[in-house]
Order: C-alpha cells, then sequence, then structure tokens
C-alpha cells in the first residue's frame, strides 16, 4: 500500500487559515465572488512563486469552482506561471518599436549571458527570462520590466551589470518605480491587492513623459483661458 | 501653427504630482464639488456637447456612450475604467496614471455620478506594478478625504471604486472581453448586441470607457463643453495626447488639439534622429494602418485620419526611420496578434497563426511569388469576420505595408530583410557606434 501524498505545507495548517483570510478579504471587494479569480491566483502565484495544481484547487475551494474552471482561467493570462520562474523575471520588450530601438539585440544578449532560452531561469533560481509585448513605455523604448517594474532607455550592457547585480544579491533600482526592486513573490502580492507601502517611492514621471510640457512652458503654450471660451460663447448666443 | 495644451499633464513636473495635495493645489477636485450641485442628466448633456470621443481608440462620443443606459433597468449600473492600455505603441494612460492617478479618480467620481452608478472598477493591467500601486494610493487619499465612499462631500452621494489588477491579456482591452476577465474568466469577447450599457458587467447595464476620456471629463466640467470645443476641429473637439516614439530625437507625450499635424509634432520633438528621413509610421498603435512620409501633413482627427485610409486610434505615433525594414516591423506586428489572439474565432486564430508563417520566410528572404498574394488572401478572409477588432487590426499593418512597400516583400524572395536593411542600424545606440567606427 502506498502512503497518501504529504499535503502541501503552504495550503494547509496555519499557511492555509492565513490565505483563507486573505482570500476572504479579496472576495469581499466584490459584488460576485467569482470576480475575485484573477487576484486570488496572484495571491497563490504570491506563495509559491507560481501557480501550481495545489494553487488552483485553493483558488477553486474558495470560489466554489471546479479545477478544471480554474485551470481554464490560470492558463489563458501569461502573468500566471505554471512553473516556477526566478526570484527576478526579466521581460525583455520585443514588440516592433523596442525590437528595432534595440529590444531584439538586449534579448540575444541576455539569453547568450544567462545561458538560458525564453522561459528559461537560471540554475541559481535568481533570474528567469521572457520576451514580452508591448508594455505601454514606448517612449522610454528599448524597455525591459523586471518583476512588472519599468527599466527604461535600456542596452545590451546595462542590462547584463543588472542581472549580474541581482545574482550578486545588490539592489537594484527601477528607473520608474520604487527605490528597490521587490520579489517576484512580493510583486505578485501587490497585484493580488494588498500594498506595500511603496506607492510615493520613485519619480512621479519619466523624462519622455515630460517632453511635451516642458516644451509648452518653454515656449508659453497652453490652454485656452475658459473665461475667454466663455465670453466668445456669450456672444455666440446674443447674436 | 498648433500649439501645445497641457490639461491633464500640466502637474506632471510636481515630484509630488500623484499626491491628493499636490492635485488640489492645482485645482483638483473642484469640478467635483460643481458636479455635485449638477443634476446628473445635465452632466452627461455637458460631455455629449462638448464633443468628447473616446480616447481608447475608436473615438465613440463618450456622452452618447452614457446616454445609452436604458432608464427602466432595475439592476445596480457599473462604472469601469478601460485601463488596459497595451496596443503596440500606446503608451498615455500609463503615464498619466503614475503621474496624475487623482484626475483619473475625480474624473471617475463625476462619471458614475452622472450615469447613477455606485460601483465602479479600473481595470489595470497587471504589468504595471508601480502604476497600480500608485493608482491604490489615489484611492485610499480619496477615502480619506471623504471623496469616496459614502455621502461624498456631503451630497449623499455613494460610491465605491475597486482597482483590478489584470494578468496579462491584450485581448483585455477589448472592452467585452474586460468584463469577461473582470467576471473572472477567460477575457473573450462577447457577440455584440448587446451592448454593454444593456448588458455588461454581470448583465448589468455598464459603461466602459478609456482612462485618458475618463480624466478628461473634469477639465470638461470645471471649464465647460464650449472650452473644451474651441480646441481641435469641429468632429474631432479637444485635446489629447499624442505619444511619439521611435527614430525621433525627443521622444515622449505631446498633449495637443486633435488636427495637430505629424510635421508640427515632429518640429516639437527635434525631428527624425540625425542623419535620418521618415519612412513610415502609425497614427494610432499597430492596428492601424501605417502612413508614410507622404502623410506628413494630414490633420491627426478622426475624420481626416479615416479619409486618408487610416485611424486615428490612440494617436500613438511610431516613428519609423530609413533603415528599418518594413517586413520585419509586419512580422513582429503579426506575432504579436497570433500570441494575443484569443482563438475564439478560427479567422483571427488560424490567419494570424499563417500570416507568421508567411511572413517569416519573407523576411528571410526565403518568400515565394504567391506569397504577397496569400497574405491579401487571408487579411481579405479576417477583416470583418471575428467578433471583435483584434483580428481587424492584425491586416491594417499588412495590406497597408504591401500597398506603400510591395517592392520590400518581393524582395523577400530572394534576399533576407536584414541584409537589405541590417538590422543594427535601427538601435538607439546605431548612431553612436557609427561615430566610433570612424
Amino acid at each position: 500500500m502506498s502512503t497518501p501524498p504529504k499535503p502541501n505545507p503552504i495550503f494547509s495548517g496555519e499557511n492555509r487559515a492565513r490565505l483563507e483570510l486573505d482570500a476572504k478579504e479579496i472576495i469581499s471587494r466584490y459584488p460576485k465572488a467569482r470576480s475575485a479569480l484573477l487576484p486570488l491566483l496572484h495571491l497563490v502565484q504570491s506563495e509559491e512563486g507560481y501557480v501550481s495544481n495545489d494553487g488552483i484547487a485553493f483558488c477553486a475551494e474558495q470560489l466554489g469552482l471546479t479545477t478544471a474552471e480554474v485551470t481554464a482561467v490560470a492558463t489563458f493570462y501569461t502573468m500566471y506561471k505554471r512553473r516556477p520562474v526566478g526570484e527576478y523575471h526579466v521581460g525583455v520588450c520585443t514588440n516592433p518599436l523596442c525590437a528595432v530601438m534595440g529590444g531584439d539585440e538586449i534579448y540575444s544578449a541576455l539569453k547568450e549571458h544567462l545561458g538560458v532560452e525564453n522561459d528559461g531561469v537560471t540554475e541559481d533560481g535568481k533570474i528567469s527570462l521572457e520576451h514580452v509585448e508591448c508594455n505601454a513605455a514606448c517612449d522610454f523604448a528599448p524597455v525591459v520590466m523586471i518583476n512588472w517594474e519599468f527599466f527604461d532607455n535600456q542596452t545590451p550592457e546595462s542590462m547584463k551589470k543588472i542581472v549580474d547585480d541581482l545574482r550578486l544579491g545588490k539592489d537594484v533600482k527601477p528607473t520608474r518605480g520604487p527605490n528597490r526592486l521587490c520579489t517576484w513573490k512580493q510583486a505578485s502580492r501587490v497585484l493580488a491587492g494588498f500594498d506595500d507601502g511603496r506607492a510615493t517611492e520613485g519619480p512621479q514621471a519619466g523624462e519622455p513623459s515630460l517632453a511635451g510640457l516642458r516644451l509648452a512652458k518653454e515656449r508659453g503654450w497652453q490652454a485656452p483661458d475658459p473665461a475667454d471660451t466663455a465670453a466668445a460663447a456669450d456672444e455666440e448666443g446674443t447674436k | 501653427m498648433t500649439t501645445l495644451t497641457p490639461v491633464l499633464s500640466r502637474n506632471w513636473d510636481r515630484p509630488d504630482s500623484y499626491t491628493l495635495d499636490a492635485y488640489r493645489e492645482n485645482g483638483g477636485y473642484e469640478a467635483l464639488r460643481k458636479a455635485l450641485t449638477m443634476e446628473p442628466d445635465a452632466i452627461v448633456e455637458m460631455v455629449k456637447a462638448s464633443g468628447l470621443r473616446g480616447r481608447g481608440g475608436a473615438g465613440f462620443p463618450t456622452g452618447m456612450k452614457w446616454g445609452f443606459l436604458p432608464k427602466d433597468n432595475p439592476k445596480p449600473r457599473y462604472l469601469v475604467v478601460n485601463a488596459d492600455e497595451s496596443e503596440p505603441g500606446t503608451c498615455k494612460d500609463i503615464p498619466l496614471m503614475m503621474a496624475n492617478p487623482h484626475a483619473l479618480i475625480e474624473g471617475v467620481i463625476i462619471s458614475a455620478y452622472a450615469i447613477n452608478s455606485h460601483q465602479a472598477f479600473i481595470y489595470v493591467r497587471g504589468e504595471v506594478l508601480h502604476v497600480i500601486r500608485r493608482l491604490r494610493h489615489a484611492v485610499a487619499e480619496a477615502y480619506e478625504a471623504g471623496l469616496l465612499g459614502k455621502d461624498i462631500l456631503g451630497s449623499g452621494f455613494d460610491l465605491d471604486v475597486v482597482v483590478h489588477a489584470g494578468a496579462g491579456a491584450y485581448i483585455c482591452g477589448e472592452e467585452t472581453a474586460l468584463l469577461d476577465s473582470l467576471e473572472g474568466y477567460r477575457g473573450q469577447p462577447r457577440l455584440k448586441p448587446p451592448f454593454p450599457a444593456v448588458a455588461g458587467l454581470y448583465a448589468s447595464p455598464t459603461v466602459v470607457n478609456n482612462v485618458e476620456s475618463i480624466a478628461t471629463v473634469p477639465s470638461i466640467v470645471a471649464n465647460g463643453a464650449e472650452w473644451f470645443k474651441s480646441m481641435g476641429t469641429e468632429k474631432s473637439a479637444g485635446f489629447g495626447f499624442f505619444s511619439l516614439s521611435g527614430h525621433v530625437k525627443r521622444p515622449g507625450q505631446y498633449e495637443a488639439p486633435l488636427g495637430v499635424t505629424l510635421r508640427e509634432l515632429l518640429e516639437m520633438a527635434g525631428g527624425i534622429r540625425d542623419g535620418h528621413r521618415l519612412k513610415f509610421w502609425t497614427p494610432g498603435g499597430s492596428s492601424t494602418p501605417i502612413f508614410t512620409e507622404e502623410h506628413i501633413d494630414i490633420p491627426l482627427d478622426f475624420e481626416s485620419v479615416g479619409g486618408a485610409g487610416s485611424m486615428l486610434g490612440t494617436r500613438a505615433l511610431q516613428i519609423f526611420d530609413e533603415t528599418t525594414s518594413v517586413v520585419r516591423v509586419v512580422r513582429g506586428w503579426i506575432e504579436f496578434y497570433a500570441h494575443e489572439s484569443c482563438g475564439k474565432c478560427t479567422p483571427c486564430r488560424e490567419g494570424n497563426y499563417w500570416m507568421v508563417q508567411v511572413l517569416r520566410r519573407i523576411e528571410a528572404g526565403k518568400g515565394t511569388q504567391e506569397d504577397i498574394d496569400t497574405l491579401l488572401d487571408i487579411c481579405d478572409n479576417l477583416l470583418g469576420r471575428s467578433f471583435c477588432a483584434l483580428g481587424d487590426g492584425a491586416t491594417s499593418s499588412v495590406t497597408s505595408a504591401i500597398k506603400y512597400f510591395r517592392e520590400e516583400f518581393i524582395a523577400g524572395t530572394h534576399t533576407p530583410a536584414w541584409e537589405l536593411f541590417p538590422y543594427q542600424r535601427t538601435t538607439r545606440w546605431a548612431n553612436e557606434s557609427v561615430e566610433e567606427d570612424a
């Protein structure tokens, strides 16, 4: 007779009780419980670093769904990983605008430097690599995301240094983000809706975001004065 | 000459611009006070009169969308903000929410009041962690200040806002796919009708609006519809972000009246990078047919861009100079659509998959004489034959690139694109290395 499999310690005992409280809080935000499924999947990912079958079962039990229903959702979205990723997950934008601006070179340089293919993880478990689609920072191209924080205007050399620093355990600061990069699991917990108190760190905007505003100030350009348009409208009305 | 009109971006150079205090110092939440003294219908009429059209790409009149909510449906109404910005080239909502989240929150409160909704959701893509932090921080500040929750500013109006993080799927930017995703399902578009106004979130009447559209509402309430209409063109009123990226000297966000031209914007952005010239560009993201140098003076408003065979879309101006292979770029875009197709509709799922195979072969110089016809035939079978606009959008770059640069596709029958257009010449640092070599 074989012994029954040992329960996953993350989803049993005290840890499970804690996660069930988190799950309740997430579910309470929504008019209908099932809306909590995406944040719940982020939550189980924040515990294990990926969405395991046990994580799927946990989500299913919280929402009264079947594991098949949860699996169908978990496999649809690219941010849910079905296998462990690195402590720092590096996503190089290779959508054409970034690719042309140097994203393709950064991606191939990192593959070679780290010795991994797409979706691969370094042997020390520190870094995983994937190419990502447009991350809405095209004016900062080429862009790399690490644990979904912005690393703007990168080069192959700058990125090799950043991943080296991360593997050495040094603090790394995103271009537009908090003062220090958090881990993949910590990032997933923020995505599940639990704040880490770091919203006020980092800059409010990068230089390209300010390009138009700076030029407008330099040239004395601004939106029309509402008083002028109101007066014009009155004149129009009296004609 | 058109000049810039910073409204939403006007406080972005303050290091604390994302805080409630900074926003209030620049007049923030005054529009809300005014709105709460108005009849909700009067706000809807005001937004209609302003001519504001959706800033998420389609350009549907915002006030009219609100007006479609049925009067007699007893179910709760929902306001859902589409903050899933992911159309390639589009990069306006993300910096807006990072630098000025309260403009969006104020817009959410006013818009929800106007449509009589007590529950709003901001569906933000998951891959922008710091933006999510900033949004949640702004929502928390607003609750604390009595701007959200029960009896907002003593008006008797209640509103709750949930910031909901997505999980990586371009298709969730499509409004009905977004609603399915928000309900906890795979994000797949629904067949319309019924439209969300009638049966949206939880089959309840729902308004889905883009971030920039909602964030623009407070300025209209504060300054009046006439003020808004004094900018832009007759049918494309007001201002919007024009996001320049690629081979320009100063890429970035330029908030300007609709109808500004690329020539004017390029002058503001310092022009194409030194020693190079414009080759092709997108007026509104990768789903809008490409333009070339000949379109540089077309007013960037909905009608003029449409009249010239493309779409204004999200005003995402991706600029490529003469070093760039159009085949390489189109191959990359179609790989994107193939990856992001949700798989529901066969023409989109299969059409994009097969176009990738053909385009990779052309890029490698191994194309056949029939390949251009094959691509056009696939596009013909894709356009208008899927539930949502993802499939239609995929065909835009293929058909327009073949129209303007057919010879590059023909060259793909014998010469790889990377030989015709050496790829290292396109990078941001290419000019530097040329100088070093010399």
